[in-house]
């Protein structure tokens, strides 16, 4: 396959991702659908984040319980126990983030479908359901884990039966679980970024002057890879994207790096924003300029 | 830039001097979101809450312009992030808590119900169902009693014994274990176990319906059979008042359950004009309030169960207290009222 290929499929698997969400004043926010994969690693924290609340209100309870002689710190654990797991999930996606802490870390979020507002009813009901899709499958397995060998395989085809149940949002565009198909949500990433200096304003000191026919070997793709490049500020990588420059335009070394760099990236942007104000987006250096 | 490289010299429009221009608002939006994330609506002065909308309006602004001049991808990604988050903060939750919740039982929960009917007569029918039929069964022949009712789960309440066991069973003589201290923790048993039950029937609505109506059958069918049981010695109407007092709301949770699970499977199966996803997705948020009121319902069943069966042993009081119950959950759902609050 042609790097030209690869480059348009790659653009084109995150464009598949990007959803249109129009605001009532008219822009398209182009939500993108969060991965299985920030999904999983939500759950996980999540969970393990319910665990640790769970033994430390367990310890709590125990001392509560031994000081006070009483029963009824028994009860207090059990509601607490149910309360904890059923409405962890429910009680932070409420809130004003729609995200709980382990979606938090993750930098995604709960949305409507219908870009409407996002409803308790349709948190409750998204949430109810993992106790289908979750806590399921592991009833199961630990079902099979204690049956004898007929009950073990009965148990074992419920569990496959429950696992499709969990594994359902590979199966479809959106990352849907069944949760969020009845409540009519998606989850969709939320994260924060910082605003970054603008690399191509400040001091323009030891300008490399470059010519037309030099910078039009590159497009949008390179700059903005070019761009990750300066922010990061990595010497060794500075130094082999600069010789990989200057080796296709011809070149000899005769510069600092960062120097060379930054001259190059500004007069790249100059000139392609200025295609771009008259309509002309060159995407990267495989498309014609 | 010098005159030997003419395209680069700076057009009249900049993306550095767009962005100079702009910069401090976007910085003043994001300060106020993070005030507003953090401490709620109450952390902004009146003045601040006016500049909000206004901020939005710029930074959405900012963000058309700067997706159709600037490749500065920093910013790109900073903007899309600020408006993203402005967006569902400002077209986001309208109402206090309070005031939802207010709402909730005023009026989502009950016209929620409402909406149910239909679903509710099915499953009310299926568990009636299931009753009759091991009811049937078992005063036919004691022995499918175990079929319905495993041996170490009925704790000897089962055809074999007397009537004087299952007399102490029901809380008339002397009780079984008189461990009085151990109430609420019964209570809070049967509210979780209960709880999970209906979560599950609910949850395993969206196959087309079919196994949550297995599920309610079977909890007819081990109800029927206890009946049968218990009828059969001539305890019918003693064992009819230990079941009405907390009965009555519980199995009226379990078939709201059942019915909001229904709901969603005939939502699936027959979407009528709307798509399959959108007719799912509305029926899961009516379910969803249905599951909230469920919830609360079982709690209030858990509570009779564990407290007030266990205290009141006199038969016609129990039956008193469940039917004001069952009552009390007619009216509030079903008694006609004045619509929507605005």
């Amino acid at each position: 396959m042609t790097p030209a290929r690869t480059d348009a499929r790659l653009r084109a698997a995150q464009a598949r991702k990007i959803r249109e969400f129009i605001t009532p004043e008219g822009i398209d926010l182009e939500l993108r659908i969060a991965s299985a994969s920030l999904r999983l690693g939500a759950l996980v924290i999540d969970l393990a984040l319910i665990v640790v609340a769970l033994i430390l209100f367990t310890i709590l309870m125990l001392w509560a319980g031994f000081a006070s002689r009483s029963t009824i710190m028994l009860s207090i654990w059990m509601l607490g126990g149910f309360v904890l797991r059923n409405f962890w999930f429910i009680g932070f996606e409420l809130g004003q983030r729609a995200a709980t802490p382990g979606k938090r870390l993750m930098g995604i979020r709960v949305v409507a479908r219908d870009g409407g507002r996002l409803t308790a009813d349709a948190v409750v009901a998204r949430n109810l359901i993992r106790e289908l899709e979750l806590f399921l499958p592991l009833t199961m397995l630990s079902v099979s884990a204690a049956e004898d060998m007929a009950g073990a395989w009965t148990a074992l085809f419920g569990f496959g039966w429950a696992l499709t149940l969990s594994l359902f949002p590979l199966f479809n565009r959106d990352r849907m679980r069944m949760g969020d198909l009845i409540a009519g949500t998606w989850v969709v990433m939320a994260q924060r970024r910082k605003l970054d200096r603008d690399m191509a304003s400040g001091e323009a000191a030891h300008q490399v002057a470059f010519s037309d026919a030099e910078l039009a070997v590159y497009g949008i793709f390179e700059l903005q890879e070019l761009e990750r490049v300066l922010r990061t500020a990595d010497a060794k990588q500075m130094r082999e994207v600069a010789d990989t420059i200057r080796g296709k335009i011809g070149r000899p070394v005769a510069e600092e790096d960062d120097v060379f760099l930054t001259s190059y990236y500004r007069q790249l942007k100059t000139r392609l924003e200025r295609q771009l104000l008259f309509g002309k987006r060159r995407e990267d250096k495989y498309a014609s300029d | 830039m010098d005159a030997a490289v003419p395209t680069n010299e700076t057009p009249a429009f900049s993306t550095a001097r767009f962005r100079d221009e702009r910069e401090a608002d976007w910085i003043a939006f994001d300060a106020l979101l993070t005030r507003l994330e953090r401490r709620g609506a109450k952390a902004l002065s009146s003045d601040e809450l006016l500049q909000l909308p206004l901020l939005y309006r710029a930074t959405l602004s900012s963000l058309s312009i700067a997706r159709a001049t600037s490749l500065d991808k920093a910013l790109l990604d900073h903007l899309e992030a600020l408006s993203i988050r402005g967006y569902f903060l400002i077209y986001g939750v309208r109402e206090s808590r309070l005031g939802r919740l207010k709402r909730f039982f005023l009026h989502d929960w009950p016209a929620a119900v409402r909406a149910l009917w239909k679903e509710t007569l099915i499953v009310a029918l299926i568990l009636i169902l299931g009753v009759a039929t091991s009811w049937l069964l078992v005063a036919h022949d004691p022995e499918w009693y175990f079929h319905f009712i495993p041996e170490e789960l009925s704790g000897g309440r089962d055809p074999r014994a007397s009537v004087e066991f299952l007399r102490s069973t029901i809380g008339h003589g002397k009780a079984p274990d008189g461990e009085d201290g151990m109430l609420h923790v019964f209570a809070t048993y049967l509210f979780t176990h209960n709880s999970r039950v209906s979560i599950m029937a609910f949850a395993l609505g969206f196959a087309f319906g079919v196994p949550t109506m297995i599920l309610e059958f079977y909890q007819g069918l081990s109800l029927g059979a206890m009946l049968a049981v218990f009828s059969g010695k001539g305890l019918g109407v003693e064992f009819g008042g230990w079941l009405f007092i907390h009965g009555t709301t519980e199995l009226f949770a379990a078939t709201l359950a059942g019915a909001a699970g229904l709901k969603i499977g005939t939502a699936v199966v027959f979407p009528g004009a709307r798509g399959r996803l959108d007719a799912a997705a509305a029926a899961g948020r009516t379910a969803g309030k249905v599951m909230v009121g469920v919830i609360v319902m079982l709690l209030a069943a858990g509570l009779l169960e564990g407290f007030g069966r266990q205290l009141v042993t006199d038969t016609l009081v129990r039956y008193g207290i469940g039917t004001l119950m069952l009552l009390f959950w007619l009216g509030y759902y079903y008694l006609p009222r004045r619509s929507a609050l605005p």
